[in-house]
């Protein structure tokens, strides 16, 4: 598969986790990486562009702090003018299917607060419906939400490490069809299914 | 004739070996030197003529020091004090001392020992620098540790010639000598004064110097600027240097001195730039020419008759001040590479010892048969140096990148941008960036706004941005970007084609007055070329448009539509303009443009679905999907 990295950080300068996991992402053979804030820093978003990317790719990826239980801002202006009728939904709108998508977030609370018990209420998969939804519309498979949580304190706790590692091994397995993609589909996050695929830098 | 024929000799050495010496890597210092050798003693095509051309071509050295002073703002003297009094300082003084104890253990006396002592710890700031610039060595370092010394050393000189009368050992030396080589030495109504009139003349000359600098001379300039004749700008900078030479020549201080601190007091004007412009080539060939006569007057009997004597002392000469150097950097923490740079670029004598040397004999503190020699030895330390630095470059270097423990180099950002006109559009940019923590360089030619500039704290400079030398001293070899906008179209274009020639690594950005023009800039070599008026005209536009009733978003997206499809047809066009200029098919291609624009707004109003138009359309009426 051919994994298509969206970052969506308007800091990327002060970003401690979505930033280096973006750089990992770049170091990675054969993955495609995109910061969108980056190419449209006034949201003038070139669809056409745009579509023509998803059509080259396989597995989109929205790597993102979460921002009001959902994606910063940009990423929802990108919805709405790249998945068009006739494009990703609607009678003749099928060139998105069978394509695999995924959120990989950081999560400001702890995991604790994201469950129905906790301050959150509800687990972070379901919070971020509307990800699932769009993407079940326009024909693709969405797996569960890779992430990272109490993202504020993960470099002083040195839980980078760890969580940069199984990102590596997680776009490796993308891209070379090792994902157990129902699996992935069915887990509430995909942290331990990419931790047991954790892999160092590749030497090219 | 005679005058204009000397002069081709002069010319023709210079323009010969200089370059080729420069070829080679030995610098242009020693380009000058060797000519001298060449049409001196080996074709013996001048002769003892050059002792007079050398007390003319000193004042290259007054000119040097008056550029010196002009480089050195009295704040960035004291961000570097510790840099100048503890690593400059201990090398001069360091040096001194140990070559005036070895010259005692000769059997010299010691005002002669400390004499040489003073003369031999400079190093060669011509060769040196000029060395670090072309290595891109300037922002190591060990390169920035070595111009700290030469700094104190360029500034330590005002205090050596201003020591040297006072060590003359008045062994009934032949003082008509001096009379007749030095203008200073000559008796004035000045010297009829009494003592203590003498010391308050003095005193009043360098209160002048510095009350003028600071009060009257940034109104005269700005005077001479507005007349816009750039060879007045020139006459008055001259006329300046002679000035202050020709005052403190009269009150038998140093000319050196004078125009020093001159420079200094004036380093921080926005006329510090055309300055240096002006004055950078009267000083670079008047060095020169002294340069040449001190290799013409290189005694090769003398070096002949104990060639393995000479070479010897410069060796040893060599190693001892490297031996210094070494312990100094030691000291002051350097490693690896940037040790040896610095023990290795400044263990030679330098220019200012022939200066230096010339003073001595004239005042008589060392006898003629040891300036001969030592003139020798400086020459041979300066033959080495070249040598040295590809020592440094290929051998330790390399061998000391592994084990080079270095913190990484600090960002200058002195000067990041240069921005070339500050009307209306460099204004903005300027601004803009300034706001943003970036240090910009500002060129314009209108004393006034550049004035204005300055009081409120930009870095402005004067001078007519076109000109070569003066891009050069705004420093634009060390920046990242360069933003030209001048309003005259032509000047402008000119303007980007040098840049782009000469400063192949600096990003460019031009103003463009129209879509022709940023064809042109593009040929000429900027990397970006934006239309003036285009964004502006754009807003407004926009606002009409809501002004007429229009959706502010709606009038936005309008704008944007509008604006890509002109890119686009900037794009497409420039293909045509390039071959043909404005033909009959770059006019229908440009009509053809304007009828897509027309229809795409068109069909956006009768609201068909088309994507032409997209963004925020609803799915067409009747395809419910779900």
């Amino acid at each position: 598969m051919k994994p298509l990295v969206y970052i969506a950080h308007p800091r990327l300068d002060r970003s401690e986790i979505s930033g280096p996991l973006f750089d990992v992402a770049g170091q990675t053979e054969g993955v495609t990486c995109v910061d969108l804030y980056g190419e449209y820093p006034t949201f003038e978003i070139d669809v056409a562009r745009e579509q023509r990317r998803l059509v080259d790719h396989d597995a989109i990826v929205f790597l993102h702090p979460i921002y009001w239980y959902s994606a910063p801002a940009i990423v929802r202006e990108w919805q709405d003018l790249v998945l068009e009728h006739g494009f990703a939904y609607g009678k003749h709108g099928h060139a998105l299917d069978g394509k695999v998508t995924l959120n990989a977030v950081s999560c400001g609370a702890l995991e604790s607060s994201y469950r129905p018990e906790g301050g959150n209420g509800a687990y972070l998969r379901d919070l971020l419906a509307p990800f699932e939804k769009t993407a079940d519309l326009c024909g693709m498979r969405y797996l569960a939400p890779f992430a990272i949580y109490g993202a504020g304190r993960a470099v002083e706790e040195a839980r980078r490490g760890d969580h940069v590692a199984a990102w590596r091994g997680l776009l490796t397995a993308l891209r070379d069809d090792r994902l157990d993609i129902p699996a992935a589909r069915a887990a509430r996050t995909l942290n331990d299914i990419a931790a047991s695929h954790a892999a160092a830098p590749e030497t090219a | 004739m005679e005058f204009l024929a000397a002069g081709f000799v002069y010319l023709v050495a210079a323009v010969v070996a200089v370059p080729l010496a420069n070829r080679l890597g030995l610098g242009s210092v020693l380009g000058y030197l060797i000519a001298g050798v060449v049409i001196g003693p080996v074709l013996g095509i001048v002769g003892h003529e050059t002792v007079e051309l050398q007390h003319f071509a000193e004042f290259g050295v007054v000119m040097m020091l008056f550029l010196v002073g002009l480089e050195l703002q009295p704040a960035m003297l004291w961000r570097m004090r510790t840099q100048l009094l503890g690593l400059g300082g201990l090398q001069v003084v360091g040096t001194t001392v140990a070559i005036a104890a070895v010259s005692l253990a000769f059997g010299l006396a010691w005002q002669a020992a400390l004499a040489l002592g003073m003369i031999l710890a400079l190093s060669s700031t011509a060769i040196v620098l000029q060395t670090l610039n072309e290595k891109g060595w300037m922002q190591t370092i060990g390169g920035k540790s070595a111009f700290s010394v030469l700094l104190t050393q360029d500034i330590a000189v005002i205090p050596m010639l201003a020591l040297m009368p006072l060590l003359a050992v008045g062994t009934g030396h032949d003082d008509a000598h001096g009379a007749e080589g030095h203008g200073h030495a000559a008796p004035t109504a000045f010297d009829a004064l009494p003592d203590w009139a003498q010391a308050l003349a003095i005193l009043a000359i360098i209160a002048a110097i510095i009350l003028a600098g600071r009060t009257v001379m940034r109104p005269v300039f700005r005077f001479i600027a507005e007349a816009r004749l750039r060879e007045i700008f020139t006459a008055a900078a001259l006329m300046l240097v002679i000035g202050i030479a020709l005052a403190m020549n009269y009150v038998g201080l140093s000319p050196a001195l004078g125009t020093f601190l001159a420079g200094v007091v004036l380093s921080d004007s926005e006329y510090r730039h055309e300055l240096e412009s002006d004055i950078e080539p009267f000083k670079g060939l008047l060095l020169g020419l002294f340069f040449i006569t001190v290799g013409a007057g290189v005694d090769f009997g003398l070096l002949f008759s104990n060639p393995i004597g000479l070479v010897g002392l410069a060796v040893g000469l060599m190693a001892l001040k490297a031996a210094l150097l070494y312990g100094l950097a030691t000291a002051f923490g350097l490693g690896g590479a940037d040790r040896w740079l610095f023990t290795l670029g400044l263990a030679q004598a330098g220019e200012f010892a022939f200066v230096l040397f010339g003073f001595t004999l004239v005042a008589g503190v060392l006898p003629a048969e040891l300036v001969s020699t030592m003139t020798l030895v400086v020459a041979l330390s300066m033959l080495l140096t070249p040598l040295l630095f590809i020592l440094h470059e290929k051998v330790l270097a390399p061998r000391s990148v592994a084990s080079a423990d270095r913190e990484p180099d600090e960002i200058d950002e002195a000067g990041t941008v240069v921005v070339a006109g500050i009307g209306r559009v460099g204004q903005i940019i300027t601004r803009l960036l300034v706001t943003n923590g970036y240090k910009v360089t500002v060129l314009d030619h209108d004393p006034e706004t550049i004035e204005n500039l300055s009081k409120i704290g930009f870095r402005a400079y004067y001078g007519d941005a076109t000109r070569p030398d003066l891009l050069h001293s705004a420093g634009l070899e060390t920046a990242k970007l360069f933003v030209a906008a001048l309003d005259d179209r032509e000047k402008q274009t000119e303007l980007v084609r040098h840049v782009a020639h000469s400063y192949p690594n600096v990003t460019i950005h031009a103003r463009a007055i129209d879509r022709h023009h940023v064809y042109d800039l593009e040929n000429a070599g900027a990397h970006i070329a934006a239309r003036e008026t285009f964004e502006g005209a754009l807003s407004m536009g926009r606002d009409a448009l809501v002004a007429l009733g229009n959706h502010p978003f709606r009038a936005e997206t309008a704008r944007r539509t509008f604006r890509a499809h002109d890119h686009r047809q900037l794009d497409a066009l420039r293909e045509t303009w390039n071959t043909e200029g404005v033909s009959a098919s770059y006019i229908d291609a440009m009509r053809a443009h304007s009828q897509t624009l027309f229809d795409l707004m068109k069909e956006d109003r009768l609201d068909s679905f088309d994507r032409s138009e997209r963004g925020w359309t609803p799915p067409p009426k009747g395809d419910a999907s779900l």
